[in-house]
């Protein structure tokens, strides 16, 4: 037996060096993928997951995609992603995906390499500022400059995260840090000093808003991201809550799946291309109970004109969502399981009865607002007929739904990416990844290629427009690195469309570099990529692509080729009310167009 | 709302934080990102371990807009506690002003000797032509006393910006 005592500098865990802590660190956070890009700063870290097997390394080709690839990742699976890069450029490129997971509060923790803390501050080589760069596009951001924090950060990097509202977090880890030895630290059982997000709901706010809600006579729920954020408990008790009242329901984009969009109590999505039903039932209503939603721009349209005569609820996570655009009358602060099980459980117990005359009264109403069936488009079935996109997405939808197969859809951000949230039917939450926030272009692909990671056995389709799907195409490469076969489905009008929509109708028609000129052949692209291509030119094309693109094994891009001119509609245009939307050309009348405060906004 | 509501309030806040590298870029960053008005912002540790601190803003804004700044700061991770010394009662709100005069007649010297007197300034510099006086008071009296000084040979200011505290028992 050995008389020399332990000394206390070299305690059993510091034989670690930080590299070995920081994976010990994630797998205790329940990390099992980790998306990235090496280089110089981040060698250690390799270095070390070369070393064991716990953790899964996916090699993406860019770094923003690393970050989506962990946004669809976290979004389809309701758990953290995880996103390793190096310093300076890796930083950098990642930062629109940060961004992107911020505006739509999707947990990401993001770790980045840094040069040695001796040499920050000097310019050195691939040196970038990142946690001054990532402040603004982080929920949180850490630079871990002594050894014995590495494994504390960590911890709370993901605890951050993924509590209160989610978002992503940056850890800088500058390489003499994940070099030397460093010791380990298990998550901390104690609270976090400062941050404590709220999650029960006040139960006197409970009571004034069950008061509403009872005498409401034109009520409606306005549900949004925060429903999928807040897990399925959340959704389940959504079901039931707007089962139990009767009352109408509709979704955001981010939002949507939550409720089943066939169930007849839902509306479908509101805002600038939602259905005329929703969003005269969201301008008529008297009272309107909004969980997990933020009045956002895209969803208010002009806000002195927004559902001017309604007593408002609003459910939020975030304090500081609570009347930022739009001023409520009851505001509860919370989980949105937690305050929706709250409020079922008041509505049970109070023995107010609701307004049922009134509410049938309602429906009555909304169901002449319904029979304009706003989202009518007319697709001949001529041979040679030009597809129309909301067919390829209607007849997309009704195949894969004859498959049955567990379906999770991705898309990029314009016109396609509105006509998939109209046309594609959800039914259950974290099954749609879509740009909400951000409206990042070249999200799609890197994201469906998170969920086929996640859900290796499920079907992954982007919906993809032939200029979004440009942005971030690399990602085939990695899709044929994994073997994951994503499908790809591009709506190939041959514009960026919802440009060339404004312009056509905002613009004087004045298509001002929106033609995407000089495209790929997407069939050879795929070719080239080992994947699959398929074209379909006309309607008579059209099943058969979309058959053979979900019977293959392997990735495919399907370049659908659709009309040119066709617009999406409804819209609300800038500036306007929800009372004031252009319905499409199937429908006479509508809105008088965009004034000239509107011309000012996006 | 802003648009029912649209007066201007002044507001002056503080916040408790950890003191850590990089708090305070993210409270000036969140007021500029987020086009807020600071009027005047201060920080200093204020714990033993010098483990926390304490910044004090003031800002103006519409009530919904003043509102916004304490909910957005509130959410911030190492953010302790907001508080909103202007809306919670009757406070105490100082600062330190240094202000140089450079005034050689005779007449401007004992003038600016005389009203610093009557403000309660104390002289911490002088030379044969000028003086450094050293004020605290609110921002207010300050301001009136720059103003005074401005004929008499005003050549320079330097303020701290203000500390506040709320009056009475209650504490952030």
């Amino acid at each position: 037996m050995s008389t020399i005592a332990p000394t206390a500098e070299l305690p059993a865990t510091a034989a670690q060096s930080g590299a070995e802590v920081l994976l010990r660190a994630l797998k205790d956070q329940g990390v099992e993928v980790i998306f990235g890009y090496p280089g110089g700063a981040v060698l250690p870290i390799y270095d070390a997951i070369f070393q064991q097997n716990a953790i899964r390394h996916v090699l993406v080709r860019h770094e923003q995609a690393a970050v989506h690839a962990a946004e669809g990742y976290a979004r389809s699976t309701g758990r953290v992603g995880c996103v390793l890069v190096t310093s300076g450029p890796g930083a950098t490129n990642a930062v629109t995906g940060l961004v992107d997971a911020l505006m739509d509060s999707i947990p990401i923790v993001c770790l980045t390499g840094q040069v040695p803390t001796h040499l920050i501050g000097n310019d050195a080589f691939q040196e970038a500022d990142t946690t001054g760069i990532t402040r603004p596009a982080t929920k949180h951001n850490y630079l871990v400059k002594r050894a014995e924090d590495l494994a504390r950060v960590v911890h709370e990097a993901f605890y951050v995260a993924r509590t209160g509202r989610p978002g992503p977090v940056v850890i800088d880890l500058p390489k003499d840090i994940l070099i030397g030895k460093a010791p380990y630290v298990s998550p901390a059982a104690t609270p976090h000093r400062s941050y404590r997000p709220q999650t029960e709901p006040d139960s006197a706010q409970i009571g004034r808003a069950i008061a509403l809600l009872k005498g409401a006579k034109r009520p409606v729920i306005y549900t949004g991201g925060g429903v999928i954020n807040a897990g399925d408990a959340a959704s389940a008790a959504l079901r039931r809550f707007v089962r139990m009242t009767g009352f109408p329901c509709t979704s955001t984009l981010m939002g949507l799946g939550a409720y089943p969009s066939n169930d007849p109590q839902f509306l479908g999505m509101l805002g600038m291309h939602g259905t005329y039903e929703a969003n005269m039932v969201m301008h008529g209503c008297d009272v309107m109970l909004n969980v997990g939603a933020r009045f956002d721009d895209r969803v208010t349209g002009k806000l002195s004109l927004f559902s001017p005569g309604s007593k408002k609820i609003h459910i939020d996570i975030d304090p500081s969502s609570i009347n930022k655009n739009v001023p409520v009358e009851v505001p509860i602060i919370g989980d949105a399981a937690r305050a929706l099980e709250a409020l079922i459980a008041a509505w049970e117990a109070d023995s107010a009865k609701p307004e049922r005359t009134a509410l049938a009264e309602w429906w009555r109403q909304i169901d002449t607002w319904r029979a304009k069936d706003s989202l009518r488009y007319r697709q001949s079935m001529d041979n040679g007929a030009v597809i129309k996109p909301q067919y390829a997405i209607q007849r997309l939808y009704e195949i894969t739904r004859e498959l049955g197969r567990e379906t999770f859809i991705s898309t990029e951000v314009g016109q396609h990416q509105m006509w998939a949230a109209q046309f594609f039917r959800f039914d259950e939450p974290n099954r749609w990844m879509t740009s909400g926030g951000l409206g990042t272009m070249g999200y799609g692909l890197p994201a469906a290629m998170g969920v086929q990671i996640a859900h290796p056995d499920a079907l992954c389709i982007d919906i993809a427009g032939e200029a979004s799907i440009l942005m971030n195409i690399q990602e085939m490469s990695t899709l044929a690195q994994y073997r994951l076969p994503v499908k790809v489905f591009i709506l190939n009008n041959q514009y960026m469309g919802m440009v060339r929509q404004w312009q056509e109708l905002l613009h004087g028609g004045r298509y001002s570099e929106s033609y995407s000129e000089a495209l790929p052949d997407f069939v050879k692209l795929a070719e080239s990529f080992h994947a699959e291509g398929m074209r379909a030119t006309s309607v008579d094309d059209l099943d058969g692509v979309i058959r053979a693109m979900l019977a293959s094994p392997k990735a495919v891009i399907a370049d659908i080729f659709v009309d040119q001119k066709e617009n999406c509609f409804p819209m609300i245009p800038s500036g306007a009310g929800h009372n004031d939307m252009i319905l499409g050309p199937e429908h006479e009348g509508g809105a008088t167009g965009v004034s000239d405060d509107g011309l000012a906004l996006v | 709302m802003t648009a029912a509501d649209p007066t201007y309030t002044s507001a002056t806040i503080s916040v408790l934080v950890d003191n850590e590298a990089g708090v305070l870029a993210r409270v000036i960053g969140l007021f500029s990102g987020r086009g807020y008005n600071i009027d005047s912002l201060t920080v200093a540790p204020v714990d033993d371990s010098g483990q926390r601190s304490r910044i004090n803003v003031v800002t103006s804004g519409t009530q919904m807009v003043i509102e916004q700044i304490k909910a957005q700061l509130d959410r911030l991770v190492p953010v302790h506690r907001v508080s909103d010394l202007t809306q919670l009662g009757p406070h105490i709100a100082r600062e330190m002003a240094l202000i140089k005069v450079i005034a050689t007649t005779a007449d401007k010297r004992a003038e600016a000797l005389r009203l610093s007197d009557a403000f309660r300034a104390r002289v911490i510099d002088a030379t044969v032509e000028s003086f450094v006086f050293e004020m605290t008071g609110s921002t207010a009296k300050l301001d009136a006393f720059v103003e005074l000084m401005r004929p008499l040979g005003l050549a320079e200011v330097s303020r701290t910006g203000v500390a506040a505290m709320a009056r009475g028992t209650r504490v952030i």
